[in-house]
């Protein structure tokens, strides 16, 4: 975790820093907060980077190696700057079963990501695999930034996108 | 109901009875749907007389491990001297799941209502539901019918003019499969990792934050105001083997079948009648293996799955679990030996890597499967997995481990044709190895 530099805003001023007080009193722990803050930092971000963890560990009386060892344990946190639209697809076995490794695919294709985990040449998607969305009836089911699509097959996927300029 | 299709005339819908039906999520249409009754009435109740009613009426925790709901509230301090907390599970990750979603979307002021009921009984001023950080719609909606029960009254200082204090939050995880386990969820909402807790210390004992607290699933929470609104009598009815097993159950069916859903039906339904005759199998497709209670729990063959009665004691006789009723669907196109490493690559990736036998055998399951798939296997490596199933069952800190060696073991020992072609080289290689 480096240390905080002289470019760094910080992420909790204002209305984030008032939203950040009200989670605060719902827990009986300052600690509690951390979840909550690190979702308000992904939001205003994009990502989480080890200035913003300094900032939440400030915050919350907690060291930034702490913090740093619960951002790397859930994976929904972001540790580096991702594409404008971060899709999360399911290819865990019950998609898998109904052809989820083909949405992959197309997406990989129409996005010109290339690879999971790459962001495209024109920074507009990062496509990652997940495990399991919890929507098993609903195959193939991704996540496009907040949007819980449902039923994505491959030939959709290309429509789908347009939507995410 | 056979949701998103229409009901089917074998269902007993109670908790889905408003699943597609979107005047059901607000809470004027909530109330007129006959909501907030059984909170009214619990909270003239004592707690004990709660606690009483949903022991009486025989319901056990749907989550997966069937523990009797009314029992587990029991184990709660009865002498307050600390402050006592609810969490709700809705951290549903369990693959082939997706019950809790659905009642989260399409009901949420009838988990708001349980969630209630549920910290009257067990005396909590402040209740958590941890939603995974996946479901941004069922977040939305849960946290909108929140707002909405504050603002009506339900929750607060002062629910329904009872005098009671009712908090009641959501806290979002972030992608984590283990903190579906009661202490692992417990840690992240302190804000720690998701790892789980040796247990004793019990939650009743010693929970979130040190205090005593209950953990109770999505669908057990939303089962208790129907108990109070029609009583336990009626509930501890609604069983169709033994009277050990009571009630209504979601399954969420999917995989290789026809009308993939959530099908509510009473306990004790057979598999065979709700997998042939409601959800269907694909046109011209036969049945090769099930799984009727997610991904954890052991695979049953067709002809076991044709005879097994869905309550607790029937899966288990079957040889597997009910578990959360997440019911994956394999027909005679699936290839076991592919689908069972894509598991084991779930498990793998979900290991929280505190316990060495869960950090290393789930690793080296799919290692080794992947090498069988990639025609590079030998025939010691099914005795390999075999006793690395072992070695991964009942030595761990929580189930993870287990549930990842359940269906590698009973794959291996059921279909076991299926590995042996892909090390003899009868079968071409499904994948290449890096």
């Amino acid at each position: 975790v480096t240390q905080t530099t002289a470019e760094y805003q910080p992420v909790f001023t204002d209305e984030r820093r008032r939203r950040l007080d009200q989670i605060l009193a719902r827990y009986p722990a300052k600690r509690a907060a951390l979840l909550p803050a690190l979702w308000i930092v992904q939001e205003a971000r994009g990502w989480i980077a080890d200035e913003a963890m300094v900032e939440v560990a400030e915050l919350l009386g907690l060291t930034a190696a702490y913090v740093k060892g619960v951002v790397t344990f859930y994976t929904m946190y972001h540790q580096h700057p991702v594409g404008r639209h971060f899709i999360q697809v399911c290819t865990t076995t019950p998609c898998n079963l109904c052809g989820a490794e083909g949405v992959v695919a197309a997406l990989l294709q129409h996005t010109g990501c290339g690879e999971l985990g790459a962001t495209s040449p024109d920074g507009r998607f990062t496509v990652v695999e997940v495990e399991c969305l919890g929507a098993c009836g609903f195959a193939t089911p991704m996540l496009i930034d907040d949007d819980f699509i449902e039923d994505v097959t491959p030939e959709k996927v290309a429509g789908l996108l347009q939507r995410y300029q | 109901m056979g949701f998103p299709h229409k009901p089917h005339a074998r269902e007993t819908v109670v908790l889905s009875q408003h699943f597609g039906d979107p005047e059901a999520r607000s809470y004027p249409g909530w109330v007129k749907r006959g909501g907030y009754q059984a909170l009214r009435q619990a909270l003239a109740m004592k707690p004990a007389e709660v606690i009483d009613v949903v022991k009486e009426s025989g319901l056990r925790g749907r989550g997966g491990a069937g523990f009797p709901t009314g029992m587990k509230w029991s184990f709660m301090p009865k002498e307050k001297s600390k402050s006592h907390f609810l969490c709700c599970n809705a951290d549903e990750s369990e693959p082939g799941t997706f019950k809790d979603r659905e009642i989260m979307r399409w009901t949420p002021h009838a988990l708001i209502e349980g969630c209630a009921i549920a910290m009257h009984a067990i005396q909590a001023e402040v209740g958590y539901i941890y939603i995974r950080g996946e479901f941004t719609e069922p977040i939305r909606v849960m946290q909108a019918a929140l707002e909405e029960a504050y603002k009506e009254g339900a929750l607060g200082q002062n629910a329904l003019g009872s005098g009671r204090r009712l908090d009641l939050w959501i806290h979002r995880g972030a992608g984590a499969y283990i903190c579906g386990e009661e202490t692992a969820l417990m840690n992240s909402i302190e804000g720690k990792r998701g790892n789980p807790r040796i247990r004793p210390p019990f939650p009743a004992q010693m929970g979130v934050f040190g205090m005593p607290t209950t953990v109770n699933n999505v669908e057990t929470i939303t089962s208790v105001p129907h108990i109070l609104n029609r009583g336990a009598e009626w509930y501890k009815g609604l069983s169709l083997s033994n009277p050990k097993s009571a009630g209504t159950k979601l399954f969420s069916i999917c995989g290789h079948v026809a009308r993939p859903g959530n099908y509510e039906v009473t306990v004790g339904f057979p598999l065979r009648e709700l997998l042939y005759d409601l959800a269907g199998l694909r046109p011209g497709r036969t049945l090769k293996a099930v799984q009727p209670g997610g991904s954890s729990v052991p695979l049953i063959t067709r002809a076991e799955a044709e005879t097994c009665l869905l309550d607790y004691e029937g899966c288990v006789a079957a040889g597997t679990q009910l578990g959360s009723g997440g019911m994956i669907v394999y027909d005679d196109t699936a290839d076991m030996v592919y689908q069972i490493m894509r598991l084991a690559r779930f498990y793998a990736h979900e290991s929280c890597a505190q316990c060495t036998q869960c950090r290393e055998g789930t690793g080296w399951t799919v290692r080794i499967l992947e090498r069988i798939l990639a025609g590079k296997g030998e025939m010691s490596d099914l005795d390999l997995l075999l006793d690395l199933g072992e070695q991964m069952t009942g030595k761990t800190i929580c189930v993870l481990s287990d549930s990842c060696a359940a269906p590698v073991v009973s794959g291996i020992k059921k279909f076991r044709a299926e590995f042996e072609a892909y090390i003899t080289g009868a079968r071409k290689p499904a994948l290449a190895l890096a």
